[in-house]
């Protein structure tokens, strides 16, 4: 099943001609997505990598039934791509880019809400249902179809720990970025929600960090939820008040802190692991193996 | 980036939201004309960017001007919360005859911005009783309406139609102008002081959004970072400084937390945080090697997982900075993903041997460290 892409999801790359764009259709390509149409202002009527460019989302829109949009266009140009594509109708917006502007971030996320499509990102290497469809950055030979949902924060410790699991045999439903911001579209409870839904997922790995509320938002919902999360929150040696990397990243005020994070989540029922490679061992334990 | 209170009140003049009169200075003499031009009693506030500075004495006050300037003398000596007094703002004294809080911030669960008020002002928000604090989230299509604005001076008990409670709405309406013109993350008055019939910002609180700071170039720069971090960021990494002896490198900032923990969870203790993020050249690579270096570690974990980062390129910036500036401290390299074969194999022509696994190169690094 997977949640929110699949095999027959139809794809558009916003900047498929950029340098990130290019390279990463390429990729996603080879991973077997559909991709039926890209963009480029100026570059319409050109072919790239078999696929069809159009100058404006609309115009791709016109030859083509599409589902979903992945976004490689710089921070000072993602908020006007992104809604565009939500304009056009474009259900599912994947925002790859990051440094984006808050307000900006804000804007796209509002907007979304009122036409009822889904953001996923900004600042995020985006989704992939294991087998079926890839939008974003991953790397393909890490992802193989099974039975996990993952959400994630962060990039590549999310490829860290998905690798581990396919190492060990251990396949994945979906696994989505939620993104590194402070604003962004779907969150983990989103996710959480979707997966309890989804038939084919039958256990959750969440990978969170310090900064925000995310994790505790989560934690409210993973009380009710059926199927068993393993959680690792990254950052506890951060120091207060440094942001590590992500613009999300920061505990301020006595807010976002690993041990409230932590507590928060085994209150709910979820496990933690303390390090990122002990995911597997208990994945296996919670599916039963 | 933190705004130091003087250039706070310097963009709410600008959209014409009262502030006392006043001026930052930077020496006791400017400080004692500042008084003499302002007339009558003063209060000279330290300039610096963390909280709190009343308790610690950065806030004195001065009837003339001699008593400005030597005032002015004592606080320019002060270190508050490790930062030094270097920059002074005098201002009038203002007769405060109430004390209010209102900032409008992110608020990151509703994805939107949330104003907070209070007639609670002049103290620690977060010591406010839950009853006294209004909150309103904006709806950022909607913006700030006049209708708005007045309901929260409803809830703040402000009569509307007295002279402080229209103040206070057109306040509101400026300070949500200010947050959005400016891309701030936060905007605060604390406290916002009734003063007879005015109302006036007694300080100013802005906080602009890093990543929006290329389209606000009228602001002035405040760099909170130290020269090291500053020179990273430019290179595109993400370097941070901590207090340990292991110097830690990764790409991406979740598996460089990740990292930092684990070594922290193996008895280690970290030297700094670098994320070298994607795609870093020989450049980069090296940039980063001497900023790990400059903290004297004893030993070096780099952690590399390649999606789009291709292990041969990285192996080959290592193997180069290794020959040409060499490596003073013991580093150990975990390389693991595109190309990791081609990558392990130009590192073993330096003499370094690349790890599989996370752990056993990190246990690894803290047992160099340790030897």
């Amino acid at each position: 099943m997977a949640i929110i892409i699949d095999e027959n999801t139809n794809v558009v790359v916003q900047g498929l001609t950029g340098k990130q764009g290019l390279f990463h259709t390429k990729q996603m390509l080879a991973y077997g997505s559909k991709i039926v149409a890209g963009t480029s202002p100026g570059k319409g009527g050109t072919i790239v990598e078999g696929i069809p460019v159009y100058d404006t989302v609309r115009a791709a829109c016109e030859s083509h039934r599409v589902d979903a949009s992945v976004i490689f266009i710089p921070a000072a140009f993602a908020k006007d791509a992104a809604l565009e594509a939500l304009e056009a109708g474009i259900k599912v917006v994947v925002v790859v880019t990051e440094h984006i502007p808050v307000h900006d971030e804000m804007a796209v996320v509002a907007y979304a809400k009122r036409v009822k499509a889904t953001v996923i990102g900004p600042n995020t290497f985006g989704i992939v249902s294991s087998g079926k469809c890839k939008m974003g950055i991953p790397p393909n030979q890490f992802f193989i179809p099974g039975l996990v949902g993952v959400v994630a924060r962060s990039g590549t410790l999310t490829y860290e720990i998905v690798g581990n699991l396919t190492a060990q045999g251990i396949g994945q439903s979906t696994v989505v970025g939620v993104g590194g911001d402070r604003v962004v579209g779907l969150s983990f409870v989103d996710v959480l929600k979707q997966f309890e839904q989804d038939p084919e997922t039958k256990a959750v790995v969440l990978i969170g960090e310090i900064g925000g509320n995310s994790e505790e938002e989560a934690s409210l919902y993973i009380k009710e939820m059926t199927k068993p999360v393993v959680a690792y929150i990254a950052g506890k040696s951060a120091p207060v008040g440094k942001r590590m990397g992500h613009a999300g990243a920061i505990i301020e005020r006595g807010k976002g802190t690993y041990e409230g994070k932590v507590k928060a989540l085994i209150e709910a029922g979820a496990r933690v692991v303390e390090l990122p490679f002990e995911v597997p061992e208990v994945i296996k334990e919670v599916l039963g193996r | 980036m933190k705004m130091y209170e003087y250039m706070g009140k310097e963009i709410f003049a600008k959209f014409d939201l009262p502030v006392p009169k006043g001026r930052m200075v930077s020496s006791p003499d400017e400080a004692f004309q500042m008084a003499t031009e302002i007339g009558g009693s003063v209060v000279i506030k330290a300039q610096v960017l963390s909280g709190k500075r009343g308790k610690a004495g950065g806030i004195k006050f001065a009837d003339h001007p001699e008593e400005a300037r030597s005032a002015a003398q004592e606080l320019f000596g002060m270190v508050i919360q490790g930062l030094p007094v270097e920059i002074l703002l005098v201002e009038e004294k203002l007769q405060i005859d109430r004390e209010l809080y209102l900032s409008i911030t992110i608020d990151s669960a509703a994805k939107m911005p949330i104003l907070i008020a209070s007639a609670q002002g002049g103290m620690d928000i977060e010591e406010v009783a839950e009853e006294y604090i209004v909150k309103k989230h904006i709806d950022v299509e909607l913006g700030m309406q006049g209708f708005i604005a007045s309901d929260v001076v409803r809830r703040m008990g402000i009569p509307l139609n007295s002279p402080q409670g229209k103040e206070l709405i057109k306040i509101i309406k400026t300070l949500y102008q200010i947050f959005t013109q400016k891309d701030a993350d936060l905007v605060e008055i604390n406290p916002l002081v009734i003063s007879g019939d005015k109302v006036i910002a007694a300080d100013a609180k802005v906080t602009i959004d890093d990543e929006a700071l290329y389209r606000q170039l009228d602001l002035p720069r405040v760099e909170e970072r130290t020269a090291a971090e500053k020179a990273a960021h430019e290179l595109g990494l993400t370097f941070v400084e901590l207090d340990g002896d292991i110097g830690v490198m990764a790409n991406g900032a979740g598996i460089t937390m990740g990292t930092l923990d684990t070594l922290t969870y193996y008895g280690g203790k970290p030297a700094n945080f670098l994320d070298a993020g994607g795609g870093t050249g020989e450049e980069g690579t090296a940039k980063a090697l001497e900023l790990i270096l400059s903290r004297n570690p004893k030993s070096i974990i780099i952690n590399i997982f390649g999606g789009i980062t291709r292990c041969d390129d990285v192996a080959r910036a290592f193997a180069s900075v290794k020959k040409n500036r060499g490596m003073p401290v013991p580093v150990v390299i975990r390389l693991v993903g595109t190309n990791q074969e081609a990558g392990r194999a130009i590192l073993k022509e330096v003499g370094i041997e690349a790890y599989d696994s996370m752990q056993d190169a990190i246990k690894k690094a803290v047992a160099l460290a340790n030897s």
